[in-house]
């Protein structure tokens, strides 16, 4: 098989599979992980101090754009990616887990901050103490609140989640057990 | 308007103080110069005619309400609770501070959101945190907190943290 | 076919029937997460039911169990886009409590960093503002220099939004050749991008005709309502704390305090983008005070200020300090104080009492974002929707300040 001619500019990597004039043959899954890693968008959550963090992040300095996730989904329904960003109180609970439960499958779900993961330095009574006590998490991004590095460092992160997940997980036996942990079908 | 000095907030004392003995003779319990505010301790009953009085008075003319908050004493007996009150008259550049203290198990102020519309929900976060009953407030509820919550949590009895966690025990804190 | 519109009339009641709009508490068009029940006559708002403690964190009850030196913490996540004044505002009431004076420099310091999250606070507002009206080139543009200001304070203190500056009784280290290099880029960067975007909305048809009117308050009621700050001085009454009652050695500078005169969205991007240049006045002025070389950055209260972390290690005196500061040996007097700061959006007051012990018996927040957030009602009754969006994001509501 003689060899393929490359362009120098590496917008995003090929997954490994079978190559030559004219074709490129890999697994659906594969594909479909490919471009979905790449076009996530997310639904911003944002509640307190990492939203404004989170504002930095999306405007011109850092630029999300880069990485596929400029569109930001306000509507649930149409969204990848849940990005919780600040404290979460008991009273905010509901609201998250039905913003969740509206997500269409496949979801991901990005926490970021202390507040978000475990309830950071607001140990009390009104605070929910880490989101995933309501609702599973796939990426904890510390910080009190994160620097916008991070944020990207955990978008990223959820790329590499969203790449490789096998098509077939939400279907699987332990993930639905996982479901029916969190009160949801 | 006048920068407070020392001397400033000595003679806005004293002529509140007369102001008040010879209107609420049987209203001020004492009074007193903390840092840069004369405050006054005033009793329930009265805190609603004093402070209609101190706004619409013309020379006082106090016609801001700064803030006010609940405080809670329970080594206090008889007076475990109490209200603060700070007024503001901005042209004079005046600040005084009120307070009022009542007894737990009659645990009520009068409102005076009529009086100010700010204290409407300045009232009714002090009734969340500490179950005070501002008597005659029109829309009296929970603010900050859940309605469903049985507590009013700033109360000293009430504990902090989360009760709900179990992982961790205060071995780990060296309780 | 006659027919059909006789009936399509007889659908339409006669009388009038309001909708109900549940707007938020996760709505985009919110900055933060506040919940409003509107009810509608169409476009219309009748009336507005706002339902706040989404982020309750219940500040003051942690208040009541941490040291003195660790609610700066606190109160740097009370309104996060200023966090450096609530700081300050922080360490000037236990100041005031333990009776001690500060080096002029160290107040002319922290004048500059008061000045410079305020000019931050003023722009996320404003540019928020001209998203709101479907401007997003500005909110882009002038963002990279908000950036600046936090690269600053990134120098000064190692933390960009949530800042934690500064200690009781001045400042941890002095100034760096750094920081003063950055701040001396600042300050001649900043004023030709600030009046660019100013030139972008000020005089602009769109943005006037979506701004000019729309949820208004007079000085009267705003009075009522509690309301300081940029929203007070909109409706036209020149109370600043800083004027009025001056902290820090602002009694030396020489500045103006804008007013508007209606109240309305539009006055109150004004007078925001007004005091950006007053406060850059003002730090040019504190340049000129401050002798870069000197090395005085803390007062000389060893009860109270942490001493440096390579003189714990090495040094008798301060690993003695150290230990009383942290657990709590040093005597705080007994007392009541009351100090407010010019924040971001009003007058930021802290009420402290002291029973003498190493943590406050009660120390509450005068919030302004609680205070005046519920005149928002009243500001967008008989409005349209989409003004109702634009006057919240005007009035530059802070969740972490509303909810405590």
């Amino acid at each position: 098989m003689e060899e393929v001619k490359r362009s120098k500019l590496d917008i995003s990597h090929s997954p490994a599979g079978m190559e030559g004039p004219g074709f490129f043959a890999t697994s659906l899954e594969k594909a479909v992980g490919l471009a979905r890693k790449n076009s996530i968008w997310p639904l911003p959550f944002a509640t307190s101090c990492c939203g404004i963090e989170f504002m930095a992040t999306m405007a011109s300095n850092y630029d999300l754009g880069r990485f596929g996730s400029e569109r930001l989904s306000f509507s649930p329904r149409q969204a990848d990616l849940l990005m919780v960003m600040g404290t979460i109180s008991k009273k905010m609970g509901p609201v998250l887990k039905q913003v969740y439960e509206q997500m269409a499958e496949p979801r991901w779900v990005l926490s970021m901050g202390a507040c978000a993961s475990s309830g950071g330095i607001f140990d009390t009574y009104s605070v929910l103490q880490g989101i995933d006590r309501i609702i599973p998490v796939d990426v904890y991004i510390p910080g009190c609140p994160p620097r916008p590095e991070q944020v990207i460092d955990g978008l990223l992160q959820i790329q590499r989640l969203v790449e490789t997940e096998s098509l077939r997980r939400r279907d699987s036996d332990e993930y639905k057990a996982m479901m029916v942990k969190y009160g949801m079908e | 308007m006048a920068i407070a000095t020392a001397e400033n907030i000595k003679s806005l004392h004293d002529s509140i103080l007369a102001k008040l003995n010879e209107k609420f003779p049987d209203g001020i319990i004492s009074s007193t110069i903390d840092y840069d505010f004369p405050v006054y301790v005033v009793k329930r009953e009265h805190v609603y005619e004093i402070l209609k009085f101190l706004k619409e008075d013309n020379e006082t003319n106090f016609h801001f309400l700064t803030t006010m908050c609940g405080l809670h004493f329970p080594d206090h007996h008889g007076k475990e609770f109490g209200v603060m009150y700070q007024l503001h008259n901005m042209p004079k550049n005046n600040r005084i501070r009120l307070k009022t203290f009542f007894a737990g198990s009659d645990c009520h102020v009068p409102t005076v959101s009529t009086l100010y519309a700010t204290a409407g929900w300045m009232e009714r976060q002090e009734f969340d945190f500490f179950g005070i009953d501002f008597k005659g407030h029109p829309n009296l509820k929970r603010i900050l907190n859940m309605d469903d919550i049985t507590f009013f949590p700033m109360r000293k009895e009430f504990p902090l943290e989360d009760q709900t966690r179990d992982d961790k025990n205060d071995s780990m804190f060296g309780r | 076919m006659n027919d059909q519109t006789e009936n399509i009339d007889s659908v339409i009641p006669e009388e009038k029937i309001y909708s109900t709009l549940n707007l938020g508490p996760t709505h985009p068009a919110t900055h933060g997460i506040f919940q409003n029940i509107l009810k509608m006559d169409g476009e219309k708002i009748i009336s507005a039911e706002p339902t706040i403690g989404y982020i309750h964190r219940a500040f003051e009850k942690i208040a009541e169990h941490r040291p003195f030196y660790q609610i700066t913490t606190l109160t740097d996540r009370l309104n996060y886009c200023s966090s450096p004044i609530n700081n300050m505002g922080w360490h000037m009431t236990v100041e005031k409590l333990i009776g001690v004076k500060l080096p002029k420099r160290v107040e002319y310091l922290r004048v500059i960093i008061m000045e410079l999250s305020r000019i931050a606070d003023h722009l996320i507002c404003n540019s928020v503002v001209g998203v709101d009206t479907g401007a997003m080139t500005g909110f882009l543009y002038v963002f990279q220099w908000r950036e600046f200001i936090y690269e600053i304070f990134e120098e000064l203190c190692g933390a960009r939004l949530t800042t934690n500056f500064g200690r009781i009784g001045g400042f941890e280290r002095n100034w760096t050749a750094k920081a003063w290099e950055k701040l001396d880029a600042f300050m001649k960067d900043f004023p030709p991008i600030l009046k660019e975007f100013e030139n972008l909305l000020v005089r602009n048809r769109i943005f006037m005709d979506r701004t000019i009117g729309v949820g208004p308050i007079s000085a009267e009621r705003a009075l009522e309502y509690g309301f300081t700050g940029p929203n007070l001085r909109a409706a036209g009454v020149d109370y600043d704390v800083r004027v009025m009652n001056p902290y820090s050695s602002y009694e030396d500078f020489d500045f103006k305090v804008p007013i508007g005169q209606s109240g309305d969205t539009y006055d109150r991007f004004m007078v925001r983008g007004e005091e950006m240049w007053e406060s850059m006045s003002i730090i040019e002025q504190a340049i000129k005070k401050i002798d870069r070389n000197e090395n005085v950055f803390h007062a000389e209260v060893p009860e109270f200020y942490l001493p440096p972390k390579e003189d714990v290690y090495n040094k008798m005196e301060a690993l003695i300090y150290h230990f009383k500061i942290v657990m709590g040996e040093t005597d705080v007097p007994k007392g009541e104080v009351y100090h407010a700061v010019e924040g971001g959006n009003g007058e930021l007051g802290f009420y402290l009492i002291s029973d003498g012990g190493r943590q406050p018996y009660r120390l509450h927040f005068r919030r302004p974002c609680f205070i005046y957030y519920q005149a928002y009602p009243e500001m967008i009754e008989g409005g349209m929707l989409s003004d109702a969006i634009l006057t919240m994001s005007s009035m530059n509501v802070i969740a972490g300040e509303l909810d405590a």
